[in-house]
């Protein structure tokens, strides 16, 4: 496995109606083929759904394409996969294609350089990279703004000065084991100081949510049984009649998105079809969607009603449920439900508002934007996080040690600025007084 | 006027590798230094190799080149440093006897065929259309040649600084190299100062060795040299002594009087070789530094006091060393000194050495902005071959900092220049996992034979040695096991029912060779230095597997070059300051571009097509 297998975002932010995803590189076809159970015919669009191969949960439905070398934007073997845009969707999709060994997330150019190399592209085309820079460098200047302000930049110091540290120590241990002034032994702390440092990143990448939400909004599934009250609901969050509401159970077939401003943030509310056995195939449909919505959710309200049989309750899912008995007005609210709201009681809507709008706020943590907002520092920060766990699992062998040090520093390389032979050894002549 | 192919100006470490390199691709080569008698002198610390130093060594030696057997011949202590450590950190190391280093080093040079060795100081280059022709010497002889290398050392306008007292000299005892310089700048090119300095030498007789710490070498010694089957020459030991309180405080109380603390030296040294004025100042909490007294030699009574580098007065050197155990009643030999000199700016060289400025005009060295024997001498060996090469008609030698420290280094001078003497250290290599001291012929050896550098007796000997290791290494790939077997045998691994190949057993740290032999007896006609060796590939295996991809993307990176005929300042979408930044660094591989702070993947996207679109303009034209 010589060549790397880059795989990317390609068609602009999501979300938006249509989501490209390319890869391209030698195990495009075995990933593809993964998740679509198959690959179709070269150069011919199919749809296909995408599954998770671990699970088999499905991720989307979207046209499969692979192009096989050299016909082929690179050169190499591509795919291009076209799902619907939203940003959690695409996410999930990307997270299950770069699990795979040897796939990895594109740079920026990274798919143009390949297409040069293999000769892909024509001279009108070259003309036209001049622009696609401005723009590319524009859009990192305004990102590296926000990104490195006031705290943010102030940890991203610390995260440098640590990694300098580990390395300067560890490197004065194999450059200058001859000196008078290096001990053998690494120091007490040095354990530790990794340790610290490995969980620093953990933190930043549990805060990766925080940065996803600030950026894409935050999502809302409102799901249950038929005649639940989810679509009644949908429109008194939106306060506007979006969705259908019918006393028919199945009313609702598709799931229906609808955007709110709750204290200045972005909520997508999504209203979803009722779970049930059906032999309707657009039902049928319809609640492959709904499960779909729950996965990607960030919280889920789950409606019971005193009117409606209850069904078991999604388990086993990362995401937070909470549990609204509604139509309060006809009935008990069942006793463990952890709120009972009415259409009849305004109130009942507007603190089922503040609720929200305070859970959200926790779990965005801080008003300080997240260190890492995007998928490519995430995968890195998670790299350079596995490679500190190493270099701990090393430390008896310390040139092992240094190896998984200096992968982790270029790891970060993006992120708190390339950390190169001469600024170790800046640190490290500083520390240790060394010379014959 | 006399003609030769290739001529090499300096007899020190670099000049005597590139001599001997020229001459043994065939080229008729001259050596022209000041005097035969200091060809090989070592001018300060009488020891070659350790750390990342030591690699140099076995690199040369890869090459065929002279420093690792001359070592050999002249070691008087061998030690290999990080013994304690992974095999990729291993430094071999040896005292050298000086006189015994020298010698060596002139019969193998008068020995060497094609080689003339010529006294005389070169003042002058002769150029022709653009191109070096000869040079010229102080009397006045001149000498015409294809390709010329300079390895003039410290010599360009050299100047020691001891207290007070400034001598114009290239080295103790010594005259400067003047008219060089000049021509070097009239060719428009920068010129940058640096000093370095060495520690007074002592009289052997004057030491009380009885109090102090006596060091042992290895027992067996192990040399540098593949083609050296045993170390003959007599061992000795070192001693142990160190600073006093007392000495620091004379120090402290006299830095007014030391050439660098008085503001005389303004140019930069080497912070890894700090003088002892230095190390009080910047470490003042330290109230007592180790110091190394080695002998110079056998039958040599001058002691080269480790650690003790300094531009002080003589009165001030001999008061704090008297004020040190052992030292009591020692007497100087001669006085320690610092000394400035002359280099030039290496971004002005191209991967093979050669100047860009003035084809066929080499430099390797000191001259370079570098420091210390082996990175002159590999310097030298690469610059001579290219130069002989060159005259051959003949494609250079290129190495990479995927296969060579030799290649880390010349990558590091070309692409970023120095602010400081440039020493090897291991932690420059990115790849040194895989740049071992104990496999540099497996990574050089071959690359040398394919462009002629390397004699018969060494090509028989590494072609013996590859088919060893060969045999070895898919006798242990073949021969596998279950997890039961290798349990059994001691083993521990895994009971996962995968069966290993008894190279995977070898990757964990505690598998014994007689472990292997007894599941595997067959093994035990793996002679014993290509077995270690084997099981060092094997403890590194998963590293360097992983690392493959970043080797290669290097080996491509640098494999693209930048033409002169790029012009930045035309390229649409570059940002000012990264134009100027581009064309200040002038990178001639992308591979350097890469190293440039805030060069974005897209900017290096753009300057390959520009490059590709030009060449097919060429092309159409
Ligand atoms: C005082 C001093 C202290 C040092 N301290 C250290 C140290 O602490 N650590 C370390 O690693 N290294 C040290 N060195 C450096 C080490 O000696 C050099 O790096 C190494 O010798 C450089 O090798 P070279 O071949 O480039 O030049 P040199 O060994 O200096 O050899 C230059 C040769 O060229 C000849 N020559 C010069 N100009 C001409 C000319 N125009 N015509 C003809 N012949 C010419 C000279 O006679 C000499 O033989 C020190 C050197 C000196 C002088
Ligand atoms: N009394 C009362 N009736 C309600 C309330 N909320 C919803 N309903 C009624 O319950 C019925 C079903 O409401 P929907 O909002 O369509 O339910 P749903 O969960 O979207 O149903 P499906 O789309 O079929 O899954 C409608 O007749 C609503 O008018 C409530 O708070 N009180
Ligand atoms: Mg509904």
């Amino acid at each position: 496995m010589t060549q790397p297998t880059l795989v990317a975002l390609s068609s602009g932010s999501v979300p938006s109606g249509v989501a490209v995803i390319r890869l391209t590189g030698p195990q495009s076809f075995a990933a593809v083929a993964a998740l679509a159970g198959g690959l179709p015919r070269p150069r011919q669009a199919s749809l296909r759904t995408l599954k998770d191969p671990a699970n088999g949960q499905p991720l989307d439905q979207g046209l499969v394409i692979v192009f096989p070398a050299p016909h082929s934007f690179t050169g190499l073997d591509c795919a291009e996969l076209q799902v619907h845009g939203s940003p959690a969707g695409v996410k999930a999709i990307l997270s299950v294609l770069t699990a795979f060994e040897g796939v990895r997330l594109a740079g920026a150019g990274d798919f143009t350089r390949l297409a040069f190399e293999n000769g892909k592209l024509d001279l009108t085309e070259v003309e036209g990279l001049g622009d696609l820079l401005a723009a590319e460098t524009e859009s990192q200047r305004r990102q590296a703004l926000t990104r490195f302000d006031g705290a943010l930049s102030r940890r991203v110091g610390d995260w440098r000065q640590a990694l300098l540290d580990l390395r300067a120590e560890i490197e004065a241990r194999l450059d200058f084991s001859d000196e008078d002034d290096v001990p053998f032994e690494l120091p007490a702390h040095f354990k530790a100081d990794i340790e610290s440092l490995e969980n620093q990143l953990a933190d930043a990448l549990a805060r990766y949510d925080s940065g996803r939400i600030v950026r894409e909004g935050f999502r809302i599934a409102l799901a249950g049984a038929p005649n639940a009250g989810k679509s009644s609901l949908l429109n008194a969050l939106a306060g506007s009649d979006v969705a259908i509401v019918t006393s028919e159970a199945g009313t609702t077939r598709d799931t229906k998105d609808v955007t709110i401003d709750l204290g200045g943030m972005l909520v997508i509310v999504t209203d979803t079809a009722g779970l049930r056995e059906t032999d309707s195939l657009a039902e049928q449909e319809g609640i492959v969607r709904a499960r779909r919505a729950i996965g990607h959710a960030d919280l889920v309200l789950w409606l019971e009603a005193p009117d409606v049989e209850t069904i078991p309750r999604p388990q086993g899912i990362d995401t937070p449920i909470w549990i609204v008995s509604s139509k309060t007005d006809i009935g008990a609210a069942a006793p463990d439900s952890d709120f009972a709201l009415s259409m009849k009681d305004k109130d009942s809507i507007s603190v089922l508002l503040s609720k929200l709008e305070d859970h959200i706020k926790t779990r965005i943590r801080t008003n300080e934007p997240g260190l890492i907002s995007h998928l490519r520092d995430k995968a890195a920060l998670e790299a350079a996080a596995e490679n500190l766990h190493q270099a701990i699992a090393h430390i008896g062998i310390p040139e092992l040690c240094a190896e998984d040090l200096r992968q982790a520093s270029d790891q970060l390389a993006e992120l708190i600025g390339l950390i190169d032979t001469e600024h170790v050894l800046d640190r490290l002549f500083a520390g240790f007084c060394i010379g014959k | 006027m006399t003609t030769y192919e290739v001529i090499i100006v300096g007899g020190g470490h670099a000049g005597c590798e590139a001599a001997a390199a020229s001459a043994r691709l065939g080229v008729p080569t001259a050596l022209i230094t000041h005097r035969r008698a200091t060809i090989g002198e070592m001018s300060c610390n009488p020891a070659i190799g350790g750390l990342g130093k030591g690699h140099l060594v076995r690199e040369i030696d890869a090459l065929d080149g002279v420093m690792g057997r001359v070592a050999d011949k002249a070691g008087i202590q061998f030690r290999v440093l990080n013994r304690r450590k992974g095999p990729a950190v291993r430094g071999p190391r040896a005292q050298a006897d000086r006189k015994l280093y020298r010698e060596a080093m002139q019969s193998e040079l008068s020995e060497t065929p094609n080689l003339e060795i010529v006294e005389g100081e070169v003042d002058d280059l002769v150029v022709e259309h653009g191109r070096i022709a000869g040079v010229q010497l102080l009397d006045g002889r001149v000498f015409s040649a294809r390709a010329v290398v300079l390895t003039t050392g410290t010599f360009l306008r050299g100047l020691i600084h001891r207290g007070d007292e400034m001598i114009p000299a290239g080295r103790a005892g010594e005259g400067p190299v003047l008219g060089l310089s000049l021509r070097l700048e009239a060719l428009g090119l920068k010129l940058g100062r640096l000093k370095t300095g060495t520690p007074p030498r002592l009289d052997a007789h004057s030491i009380n060795f009885a109090v102090l710490n006596e060091q042992i070498g290895d027992n067996p010694p192990e040399p540098f040299s593949a083609l050296t089957s045993a170390i003959t020459t007599p061992q000795i030991s070192c001693f142990e002594t160190r600073t006093t309180p007392q000495a620091h405080a004379i120090i402290s109380s006299n830095l007014g009087r030391s050439a660098m603390y008085s503001g005389r030296i303004s140019s930069r040294g080497p912070r890894y070789c700090p003088s002892i004025e230095d190390k009080i100042v910047r470490f003042s909490d330290k109230d007592s530094h180790l110091v190394f007294l080695e002998p110079e030699g056998l039958d040599d009574p001058t002691i080269y006091p480790n650690g003790l580098s300094t531009s002080l007065p003589e009165d001030v050197q001999l008061a704090f060393l008297r004020a040190m155990p052992g030292l009591e009643n020692v007497v100087i030999k001669r006085a320690g000194y610092a000394i400035e000199y002359d280099h030039v700016d290496p971004r002005e060289l191209s991967p093979s050495l050669m100047l860009r400025a003035l084809p066929g005009l080499y430099l390797a060295g000191q001259i370079n902005g570098t420091t210390g024997y082996e990175e002159a001498a590999a310097q030298g060996l690469l610059a001579g071959a290219n130069a002989a090469l060159a005259a051959k008609g003949a494609a250079p030698l290129i190495l990479s900092r995927t296969n060579s420290y030799l290649g880390v280094m010349i990558d590091d001078l070309i692409s970023r220049g120095v602010t400081e003497p440039y020493r090897m250290f291991t932690s420059r290599a990115e790849f040194r996992l895989h740049l071992r001291s104990d496999n540099a012929d497996q990574r050089l050896t071959d690359l040398g034979i394919g462009v002629g550098l390397v004699g018969q007796e060494r090509r028989e000997h590494h072609c013996e040695r590859m088919a060893r290791l060969d045999a070895g290494k898919s006798l242990l790939t073949r021969l596998t096991a279950t997890p039961n077997e290798a349990r059994k045998a001691g083993v521990n691994v895994n009971a996962d029912g995968v069966r290993r190949s008894a190279f995977q057993l070898l990757s964990y740290p505690t598998t014994q060779r007689a472990d292997l032999e007894a599941i595997w007896p067959e093994l035990a006609d793996i002679d014993d230095k290509s077995f270690e060796q084997l099981a060092i590939d094997a403890q590194y295996a998963v590293y360097l597997d992983r690392q493959q991809a970043d080797v290669e993307a290097v080996q491509r990176d640098e494999a693209r070059e930048i033409p002169d005929w790029l012009d930045y300042a035309l390229l649409p979408g570059l940002s000012n300051e990264m134009k100027q930044k581009l064309i200040d660094a002038k990178p001639q591989t992308i591979a350097q571009a890469q190293k440039i702070e805030g060069v974005t993947p897209a900017a290096l996207t753009l300057i390959l097509a520009v490059i590709r679109r030009g060449r097919l303009d060429k092309k159409a034209s």
